[in-house]
């Protein structure tokens, strides 16, 4: 079993279009979606949700009013300002930060912490395989350890039932969700855009990459929309030996299909989907399986 | 330059945050297009998006002076720690292990609350200086000042990150916050204390989701919200049905160009490569006014 992820920095470059793509092209995969915030993967995969488990980390203080003597030491100590006083001492839920300093120096012993819910995390089955995804509180934190349970379900799933691969759609940045959906990735492959935003998150996620020692490949989308980005992108890349195996050409049919809702190899025809496509099964040579058992 | 009076000299100091929920969506875009067009009030635009910001590519501007941030993390005096575990057992985030003789600190696992240092029953722990990124000003003179943040590589907590770049001059007329995509606590943290928050989406499925997220975000902390379209295309898919559904206006609708979209690439002026975009931001400021006033 090998885990494919699909990254970018910057966010809007087309990871959730390759993610669902590459699931068409597996045989036999499992797909999930580490963008727990904003998770897209099922919009496109209209998935069927089997199961629904809540997700609970972190704790919140939660001050007694009829214990709270109005001395005050909480709200001094706090360094997250998530404590008002006004009218009574009490917990703004949104900047707590759960670490239970207040209730340690509480003289009377009125702040508990509390476990609150942080999200919901699913096990849905789409055409093309089973979709673990997750839905996170707005506002919550722990978007990390949420990645880490969905993949932690995925990767156990993949064994039970026996999946070649694991094919995830990473969330944007270079942040805490990002460095755990890294953690036992087989390779990354990281679609970025020929601009200069593009290129510049580009190399910053691929220096997270490097950090976490993951293999990486790119794949430049509408490479040709802009001819001297592309140029700097595949220079960046040759200096750090790093494969850009396809380039996608702009493709109004992408557009198309992704205002519909579906996914762009469902228009196999176009020169998107043959790219991406060849794309496939040179991640599947780089992960060393060199039968590429292609559907289309 | 538009001839509108957008924000008169006296005005309170006011704090616009772009967001948008889904990524690419053109928040940056709006942001740096904003602070041009607000040029003569001196704005300070705030890149906040620590983990990729592309303000200052956008702009074309490199820093001026950048200032090394760091945030509190515990340090063991072993002279004076007699390895009771007492900060270990108070540690909610696990980033302390005390061993027969030695305590590990877990510095990513840190959140920085200050607990175990004021706690330690031998005041064997201090606090020093754990550095997490760079914060990087410019000053563009008359047009205003741009401060971004920049999370290191391999640090995974970025809120410390966005309060440090947010509490870079508090008191100017005009802030303009460029905030993260998604609705995690980094995004809270970049649109906290605005006056309105500006939420750019496109006519997609998944522009549309990601919308619905980040009005939560921005209702729960009771942030005044408008919509802006980009890449609009005639038609306002479900965004029109959305704006009636909860009473948030439709602010802009910012056309689809591929001419502006190839300057984009080349970092050039948007506002140049679509000569309505001045007139499109004004009106938007403009009516942002009128909900404030």
């Amino acid at each position: 079993m090998k885990e494919i992820l699909v990254l970018s920095g910057k966010g809007g470059t087309g990871k959730t279009s390759l993610a669902s793509s590459f699931m068409y092209y597996a045989k036999s995969c499992i797909a999930c979606d580490y963008d727990v915030d904003a998770s897209n993967l099922p919009i496109l995969l209209k998935p069927n949700k089997l199961q629904d488990y809540a997700f609970s980390a972190g704790e919140t203080a939660c001050i007694d009013n009829e214990s709270c003597i109005d001395c005050g030491v909480c709200a001094a100590l706090c360094r997250f300002d998530a404590i008002t006083s006004d009218p009574s001492y009490q917990v703004v839920p949104l900047s707590c930060e759960g670490c239970g300093f207040c209730s340690h120096v509480c003289p009377v012993q009125a702040i508990t912490l509390q476990e609150c819910l942080a999200g919901n995390w699913f096990i849905s089955q789409t055409p093309h395989g089973p979709l673990v995804h997750a839905r996170l509180g707005i506002a919550q934190e722990n978007s990390g350890k949420l990645v880490t349970l969905v993949k932690q379900q995925a990767r156990a799933l993949a064994e039970r039932e026996k999946h070649d691969y694991v094919i995830c759609d990473g969330p944007p940045g270079t942040g805490c969700p990002v460095i755990s959906s890294l953690s036992g990735a087989g390779l990354a492959v990281i679609v970025t855009e020929p601009t200069l935003s593009g290129i510049h998150d580009m190399e910053r996620v691929i220096e997270v990459c490097r950090h976490f020692d993951v293999p990486a490949m790119v794949c430049i989308n509408k490479y040709d929309l802009n001819d001297t980005n592309t140029v700097a992108i595949c220079d960046y890349c040759r200096e750090r030996d790093i494969e850009i195996p396809s380039m996608i050409p702009f493709d109004k049919s992408v557009i198309e299909a992704m205002v519909e809702g579906k996914s762009i190899i469902e228009r196999s025809d176009s020169r998107a989907a043959r790219e991406i496509r060849s794309l496939w099964k040179s991640v599947e040579q780089k992960l060393g399986e060199n039968n590429a058992h292609l559907r289309v | 330059m538009l001839g509108i009076a957008i924000i008169n000299g006296r005005e309170p100091e006011m704090q616009i945050a772009v967001a948008s929920g889904k990524g690419g969506t053109g928040k940056t875009l709006l942001a740096t297009s904003l602070m041009r067009v607000l040029a003569s009030h001196g704005p300070v635009l705030i890149d906040a998006d620590v983990e990729e910001p592309n303000a200052g590519l956008i702009l074309g501007i490199r820093p001026c002076t950048t200032q090394e941030i760091y945030r509190p993390v515990p340090a063991i005096d072993p002279d004076k720690c007699n390895y009771c575990g007492k900060c270990a057992e108070i540690c909610n985030f696990n980033a302390l292990v005390v061993m027969v003789n030695q305590v590990l600190v877990y510095n990513e696992l840190c959140h920085s609350c200050g607990a175990c240092a004021y706690l330690c029953p031998q005041d064997a722990i201090t606090e020093i200086g754990h550095p997490i990124g760079q914060v990087e000003l410019t000053n563009l003179g008359d047009n205003g000042i741009l401060i971004t943040g920049r999370l290191n590589i391999g640090e995974a907590q970025s809120p410390p990150m966005v309060k440090a770049v947010k509490s870079m001059h508090r008191s100017a007329e005009l802030r303009i916050i460029d905030c993260p995509p998604g609705t995690t606590c980094s995004m809270i943290e970049s649109i906290r204390n605005s006056d309105y928050c500006l939420l750019i989406t496109e006519p997609t499925p998944f522009g549309m989701h990601d919308l619905e997220l980040s009005l939560e975000a921005a209702t729960m902390l009771g942030i005044p919200t408008g919509l802006v379209i980009n890449r609009w295309q005639d038609d306002d898919y479900t965004i029109g049905e959305f704006s009636a559904r909860t009473g948030v206006p439709i602010l802009a609708r910012i056309p689809f160009s591929s001419k502006l979209a190839q300057s984009y690439m080349k970092g050039k002026d948007p506002l140049e490569a679509m000569p309505a975009l001045p007139f499109i931001l004004s009106d938007i400021i403009k009516q942002i006014r009128e909900a404030l006033s």
